[in-house]
């Protein structure tokens, strides 16, 4: 056993972590990607500026990104969960005192010339950090409600602070994450029970205490016809523009609403919708079917793995994936309210490409380094 | 360790599959809502998809234009800079009229019309705000666009009219249709859109109309049209191509001056209408930019009425005009033959009435050709007399007057030549001395002088024909250009040639009425004088020897007449002159008629080919 582990230590060379890495999965990313360009190419009214450059650029460097930090030891990005955790309350803070405001929903920081939403960064935090600490978790400890108390607690300084930006899909999108981590360390069924049973009670509370604009949103959520030309105004279009697709699509750049400008923020939000119109359910679906291909390839690298702390970081990165997914999917169809959340490799949208690669970065050392050995596993 | 590892290791295991496997589903559960949307409700987001594209807008066709005879556009469309408000593309109305009336002002007035055409019209058509814009204010209202939602500057066309003064009472005018006039035309629903309302413009008003066009526009959420994605071209309104000669009539209307007259000059072999004055006219392009109040009052109040067509609805009493029409009653009922001799002692006692000849003294014996000649009114009052009103009445109806004619402009008034029946339905009886005046064409009788160039005309030919002006629609000839288009009048040719002898004699033999008429070249004009009263001349003033017309207030005084045609021998051209209180036609009118005649034989517009320059004409006389 012994044997084995230093003999596969030994072949981590950097061609052997080369080696290593998911290919595959790569390949599935660099589909996204160009699916994401196509889109963007007919966004921009069938010209690859503004967008679509752009946006191949950025994938090609977080490929380069993400491939040099596969090759970082996962035992080392471990060290820093922490770091990374109070990294980005920090940039919470600081965008709450001096960010910029943009579209009256997302915060942003100005960082010489390029704009970073520290929520997003904030999640890849999270992850790093929950997994940090259920890695030292033992399944008595798990039982042991005090020993939930501090991680409960990291989840809710950076909700609160998302909250405040104000930015209720993203919070509502941690709060998910930050429950679907401590299911995957094996907390108790019937904790889970415990809290999402009042939850309707406090969505009552808390709808009295949100914003005007997130309470219109909800409620032109609840019925989008009320307001034509207000808040409903985006929904009701991104249907229009989804369904005039139909099965097989309007063709390539053949799309009417997109292009017309009655789809609001084709090119970030309301991506999909395009993809929709243009390509129709089957475009959609084909579309769908490479996002969930990539989910089960992330959850597959956590299966693979053999510590806590790469189960869990792929897990948690895995379940972020499918967050962006599901709420950007959901909202364009009107089955969720709009949140300002991107699809992700294929909205436009420097941020949440690079913190998406970075996270598949730390992704693929999990995978390379699914093998090694914690020095520091079990410390009771 | 490892126990606890694999024992951690296989609850991951689990709970991420059934993580994986739950996101999987809901991802499949949207998969299956977009099928619904898709694929089920698809048709029905399909259709709101090209509503929300698709806008159809009417182009509105150019009305046609209004030739001369030789293709001088009389009336065309000049593109006219306007402002206009599409209601569906603003939320707010009023604050894009308020914004608008900051940078353009509105009067109350047009405030008020706007408000009337929104309160109308549909939200997709949009509604004038205001016309004839300048370069200046096109330019402000470009700039300030972003404050004026549903505004848009546009091209339309007005009505220009290259003659205005000169052709006001033949060509119209045209003005925004009302309620009346909404009849299912698509078109009239357009803002700017004009119909005619008078002279050519109504008369063919739908064939100038034009059929409008369709533009299917794709437009973008904010209204901004992106491009067009077919266009149903409109038919242009056609050309509508006059008889008439501009040059001509400008002529007459100078020769006519300030007096208060009309002309009408047909080519008597097709009842072309080659020129048709009424002056004093008017300028009709100040409706369109509105008669201010003083300008109002100075066309109502003038005696000259210059907004009528006098040449159409002026009606006179025709006087000895009308002789050659008791003459031809007379020859066709057979109660005079052209060589009875009827005496004139001066008078004509019925009863106890007597009946003055113009010649107090008398003309003695004479046949019809020497009575035309010398106009004497006692040999017609007998001929009148021997041949009773209802024929009389019956051959002027023949000749055109007094009954409706098939003149293409809209207004034209009848006038009346009596018969017994219209006498006897007013409840009088109807009296011989009504007879004995119907003679020298006065009493009840009354015609126009459109009428009375028809009159010349058919005397002249012997042929029915109608006045009329349209020679070509769309450059097509149109029906009534060639002689054989007319019917034949059906009054025997050797009474006809009586008669012209007398109007020939009138104008060219010693003695006769008219000397003043005689055209000066080789050419020879035959016709009539005839002076209307307009009050009657009591015995006591005719007896005193020093009644004398011309001292009678200018409203009193009769009005002078004159029917001609010429040349004698070929007859090319009619005419009728009116010169309203021009005393004797003799005169005042035969002079003007002689003018005319010899311009229209100098420029002979009839012989010449569509579009050829009058200079032709001129160096060839």
């Amino acid at each position: 056993m012994i044997e084995r582990r230093l003999w596969r230590e030994s072949s981590h060379d950097l061609t052997g972590k080369i080696f290593r890495i998911n290919w595959l999965f790569v390949i599935l990313l660099c589909g996204l990607a160009t699916v994401g360009y196509i889109a963007l190419y007919s966004a921009a009214g069938g010209s690859p500026e503004p967008y679509a450059t752009r946006h191949i650029e950025r994938f090609a460097f977080g490929l380069l990104l993400m491939v040099c930090i596969a090759l970082v030891d996962i035992r080392f990005i471990a060290r820093f969960s922490w770091v990374a955790y109070a990294l980005g309350v920090a940039l919470l803070v600081l965008v709450l005192k001096i960010g910029h405001v943009g579209k009256g929903a997302q915060r942003w920081l100005d960082l010489g010339g390029q704009q970073i939403q520290p929520s997003e960064l904030m999640k890849l935090g999270l992850i790093l950090a929950l997994a940090a600490w259920f890695h030292r978790a033992t399944w008595e400890r798990m039982g042991n409600p005090l020993f939930l108390l501090p991680p409960l607690i990291a989840i809710l300084i950076p909700v609160g602070l998302i909250l405040k930006e104000p930015n209720l899909g993203t919070a509502m999108i941690t709060v998910m994450l930050g429950g679907a981590m401590f299911f995957a360390a094996g907390v108790r069924w019937w904790k889970f029970a415990l809290v999402v049973i009042p939850v309707p009670f406090a969505a009552r509370f808390v709808y009295q205490h949100l914003h005007e604009y997130q309470r219109a949103r909800i409620d032109t959520f609840m019925n989008p016809e009320s307001d034509p030309l207000g808040a409903g105004y985006n929904i009701i279009q991104s249907k229009i523009a989804l369904g005039s697709g139909g099965l097989w699509g309007k063709g390539y750049l053949q799309g009417t609403q997109g292009h017309l400008d009655f789809l609001p923020e084709k090119q970030t939000d309301f991506i999909f919708t395009m993809i929709g119109e243009e390509f129709g359910l089957v475009g959609a679906i084909a579309v769908m079917t490479l996002l969930v291909l990539i989910i089960w390839a992330a959850l597959l690298v956590g299966l693979r793995c053999k510590h806590q702390y790469g189960r869990l970081v792929a897990f948690g990165i895995a379940c972020n994936f499918f967050f962006y997914c599901f709420v950007n999917i959901a909202m364009v169809m009107g089955v969720i309210p709009v949140g300002g959340v991107p699809l992700p490799l294929i909205s436009h949208g420097g941020s949440a490409m690079i913190t998406m690669m970075v996270a598949f970065g730390i992704l693929m050392s999990v995978q390379v380094h699914r093998d090694v050995e914690f020095p520091n596993t079990d410390r009771d | 360790m490892i126990r606890r590892e694999i024992n951690r290791g296989s609850v991951f295991t689990r709970r991420a599959l059934l993580v994986g496997g739950a996101q999987t589903l809901l991802l499949g559960g949207l998969a299956a809502r977009l099928r619904q949307v898709q694929v089920q409700e698809g048709d029905h987001y399909a259709t709101m998809a090209e509503d929300n594209r698709v806008s159809a807008r009417m182009i509105a066709p150019q009305r046609g234009r209004i030739l001369d005879r030789f293709g001088i556009v009389l009336a065309g469309s000049l593109i006219n800079w306007r402002a206009l408000l599409i209601t569906e593309q603003t939320i707010d109305v009023r604050r894009s009229l308020d914004n608008f009336s900051a940078i353009v002002p509105l009067t109350d007035a047009e405030r008020a019309r706007i408000e009337r055409d929104l309160h109308h019209g549909k939200s997709f058509i949009p509604v004038l705000v205001k016309e004839y814009l300048s370069r200046d204010a096109m330019t402000r209202i470009e700039v300030n666009g972003p404050d004026l939602p549903g505004i848009t500057v546009d091209a339309g066309t007005s009505r220009t009219y290259n003659y205005p003064y000169d052709l006001a009472h033949i060509l119209g005018y045209v003005a925004p249709p009302n309620e009346s006039d909404m009849t299912g035309d698509p078109l009239m629903e357009l803002p700017g859109v004009k119909v005619g309302r008078a002279g050519i413009e109504k008369f063919h008003d739908l064939a100038l109309r034009g059929r409008p066009g369709v533009v299917h526009l794709e437009i973008n959420a904010v209204g901004r049209v992106i491009r067009e994605l077919d266009r149903a071209d409109g038919v242009n309104g056609d050309d509508i191509g006059l008889s008439f000669d501009l040059e001509l009539q400008q002529a007459i209307q100078k020769r006519l001056g300030d007096d208060a007259a009309s002309a009408v000059v047909l080519d008597c072999r097709n009842g072309e209408i080659m020129a048709m004055v009424s002056n004093p006219s008017y300028d009709p392009s100040l409706f369109a930019t509105g008669v201010s109040q003083a300008q109002w009052k100075e066309w109502t109040k003038d005696r000259r009425t210059p907004l009528i067509n006098k040449a159409t609805s002026g009606l006179y009493a025709p006087g000895s005009t009308f002789k050659m029409a008791v003459a031809l009653a007379g020859l066709d009922a057979r109660t005079i033959s052209v060589h009875d001799r009827l005496s004139c002692p001066g008078h004509l006692d019925l009863g106890n009435s007597r009946f003055h000849c113009w010649n107090k003294s008398g003309h003695g014996p004479l046949d019809l050709h020497q009575a035309l000649k010398y106009s004497c009114d006692v040999y017609f009052y007998q001929v009148a007399l021997r041949t009773g009103i209802d024929r009389i009445s019956a051959m002027a109806h023949r000749l055109g007057m007094g009954t409706e004619l098939d003149i293409d402009i809209p207004g034209q008034r009848i006038g009346q030549v009596p018969t017994k029946d219209w006498r006897v339905s007013k409840g009088h009886p109807w009296q011989l001395g009504d007879t004995v005046v119907s003679g020298i064409g006065q009493g009840y009788i009354i015609v126009s002088p459109l009428q009375l160039a028809t009159y010349a005309a058919r005397v002249a030919t012997g042929r029915a024909v109608q006045p009329h002006f349209t020679r070509r629609i769309a450059g097509a000839m149109q029906p009534g250009s060639q002689p054989d288009d007319w019917p034949d009048l059906g009054v025997p040719d050797p009474m006809l040639q009586a008669v012209r002898g007398g109007m020939f004699a009138v104008v060219n033999e010693p003695g006769g009425t008219a000397p003043k008429a005689r055209l000066a070249g080789p050419l020879q004009l035959a016709g009539k004088t005839g002076s209307s009263q307009v009050r009657r001349v009591s015995r006591q003033q005719r007896e005193s020897g020093t009644f004398d017309s011309k001292n009678l207030p200018w409203e009193f005084r009769p009005h002078a007449l004159f029917v001609a045609y010429a040349p004698y021998d070929q007859p090319k051209y009619a005419l009728s002159v009116v010169v309203e209180h021009g005393n004797a036609g003799g005169a005042a009118a035969a002079p003007l008629a002689r003018d005319i005649m010899t311009d229209v034989l100098r420029r002979d517009p009839a012989s010449r080919q569509d579009g050829e320059p009058a200079q032709v004409a001129e160096a060839k006389s």
